[in-house]
């Protein structure tokens, strides 16, 4: 769209944020009774669904076992009205599987498959409104869930989106603001130690740029993982009170 | 047919209607439990830079020098003592492979059972090719771990089951009850509750692998039905599941027909009826 700016004089973006501003988060967890865990996440209006199962025994070919750690095994999907067009999108497809590796190796790092050998721990991820961040609420509504599920984890993983937009690293962007096409990177970041899980980019940004983009994601990280923390010590509390003390 | 809709309502926390906090050192992934490296860690813990960091989400509990982080729901870890009921998923060379709601599937061991007839000899290449007529791929079973090799365990005939987190079954002395209802109760520790008619008589265990097929009749089927929608109703509030609970829940429904237990006002409301029972006759 010619003649939408991204960023206005006064410092403020399309949708009235600032630039290193995040969306409204909204989290629950436990939301289905049957998976071992689940969570669900709204970050401003992209929603995702996380669900996990495990750790249990591998099905399917016993010669994928792992001997000393636990097989995590990531899938996505997105629904079909996630879009602004509704769009078909068959189960094995490219980006699909992209972001299925791309999860699992976020997860591998964090999850500590050490403790459960030959088992497999499958986490699967549904995007039910996809307003851009889509890797970053699946991370965080994945990272829910496996705690949802009691399988022991580093840390948090917490991600966000960044851009770069008129010399200003840009947090959290939303889809009118991928879809301008400028520079866009996502990071999974393990808040306490400060580790990064995954940090992707497929666009073109000078080097001199980087470290302002990744310094903005990393903030707008962190600023994630407080929100999700407040969200998980509600749901213990609550959880501790009901089973008495 | 009666058809009945309800429209989405905000879901108030249930903790709210209890009114109180918990007294519990609740932690999340990433808190520091301890900087003193005079402890030993247990489960839900990891060290990480001389500082004792949690892994899961849940309540610190500490014993002497054992410090560890209960999960609010894990998978079932099994323990000498334990009683659980298992569904069989492969039929193996010597073995059985049984699902248990744990990490990896349970094996149980051909030479670990008691044949029939209680002889005591070596199993033959004939008992191997005649697993499949004790136990079939889908077959739920009751067995109760012990020190030694052998086991007890038997096959379970016509009933209901029921799956809970295994945190929500409270450890007992027994977990066979037979209440007064009408109905028998297995309260598996891994979560897996099998509601049964009670037998008329007690027949000597021979194995127990002749499943009673004799029609159940009505009465005994409401009162099964009925007792499996008072454990779901508990296990949705989060209650403990033993035998006193699951008595008192079904004694508050009655009033109640056995479809309605299921909607969420009566199912607080009967919970809420239980809990208030439970702490009054606690003193």
């Amino acid at each position: 769209m010619a003649g939408l700016e991204l960023l206005s004089d006064q410092g403020y973006r399309v949708d009235g944020r600032r630039a290193g501003e995040l969306r409204k988060i909204q989290a629950r967890m436990g939301v289905f009774a049957q998976a071992d865990g689940s969570a669900y996440i709204e970050q401003g209006n992209t929603k995702a669904l996380a669900v996990v199962y495990g750790p249990h025994e591998i099905r399917g070919s016993r010669a994928r076992a792992l001997p000393d750690r636990a097989l995590v095994n990531c899938q996505y999907s997105s629904a079909t009205f996630s879009t602004g067009e509704r769009k078909r999108r068959p189960h094995g497809d490219r980006k699909s599987c992209e972001m299925g590796l791309q999860l699992r190796q976020t997860f591998e790092a964090a999850i500590l498959t050490q403790l459960h050998p030959r088992s497999q721990i499958d986490i699967y991820v549904q995007v039910l409104q996809a307003d851009g961040g889509t890797y970053a609420a699946c991370v965080n509504a994945a990272t829910l869930a496996v705690l949802d599920a009691g399988i022991p984890m580093r840390d948090f993983v917490c991600a966000c989106s960044a851009g770069f937009v008129d010399g200003t690293a840009l947090a959290d962007l939303s889809h009118v603001e991928e879809a301008a096409g400028g520079p866009q990177l996502a990071l999974a970041l393990l808040p306490a130690s400060g580790q990064i899980a995954l940090l992707e980019m497929d666009a073109r940004l000078h080097e001199d740029h980087l470290e302002q983009v990744l310094e903005a994601a990393a903030r707008a990280s962190r600023d994630v993982h407080t929100v999700l923390d407040r969200v998980v010590r509600q749901h213990v509390q609550e959880a501790s009170v009901l089973l008495g003390d | 047919m009666a058809l009945e809709m309800r429209l989405p309502v905000a879901r108030k926390p249930l903790s709210e209607s209890l009114g109180r906090e918990s007294k519990k050192h609740l932690v999340v992934p990433g808190d520091t439990i301890t900087t003193d490296t005079g402890f030993m860690r247990g489960h839900g813990t990891y060290m990480g830079e001389e500082k004792l960091i949690a892994s899961v989400a849940g309540s610190v509990e500490r014993v002497n020098k054992l410090i560890c982080v209960k999960a609010l729901k894990t998978r079932y870890n099994g323990e000498v003592g334990d009683i659980v009921v298992g569904r069989i998923t492969e039929v193996q060379q010597k073995r059985w492979k049984v699902e248990t709601n744990s990490r990896l599937d349970s094996v149980l061991l051909l030479s670990s059972m008691n044949l029939p007839g209680g002889e005591l000899r070596r199993r033959s290449a004939e008992d191997e090719l005649a697993m499949r007529g004790f136990l079939q791929e889908g077959d739920l079973i009751s067995v109760s771990f012990t020190l030694h090799s052998s086991i007890f365990m038997f096959a379970l005939g016509q009933g209901v089951l029921v799956q809970v987190s295994p945190s929500l079954v409270k450890r007992q002395k027994t977990h066979f009850h037979d209440l007064p209802c009408g109905a028998s109760v297995i309260l598996g520790n891994n979560g897996f509750i099998w509601v049964y008619p009670t037998p008329e008589h007690k027949e000597d265990d021979a194995g127990g692998f002749i499943a009673n097929l004799e029609p159940v009749s009505l009465t005994d089927r409401e009162v099964i039905s009925r007792l499996r929608n008072c454990i779901v109703s508990l296990a949705t509030q989060r209650m403990m599941l033993y035998d006193t609970s699951i008595l008192y829940c079904y004694e508050a429904s009655l009033p109640h027909q056995i479809k309605d237990i299921l909607k969420p006002e009566i199912m607080e409301e009967i919970v809420m009826e239980t809990r208030q029972r439970l702490l009054e006759q606690e003193g």
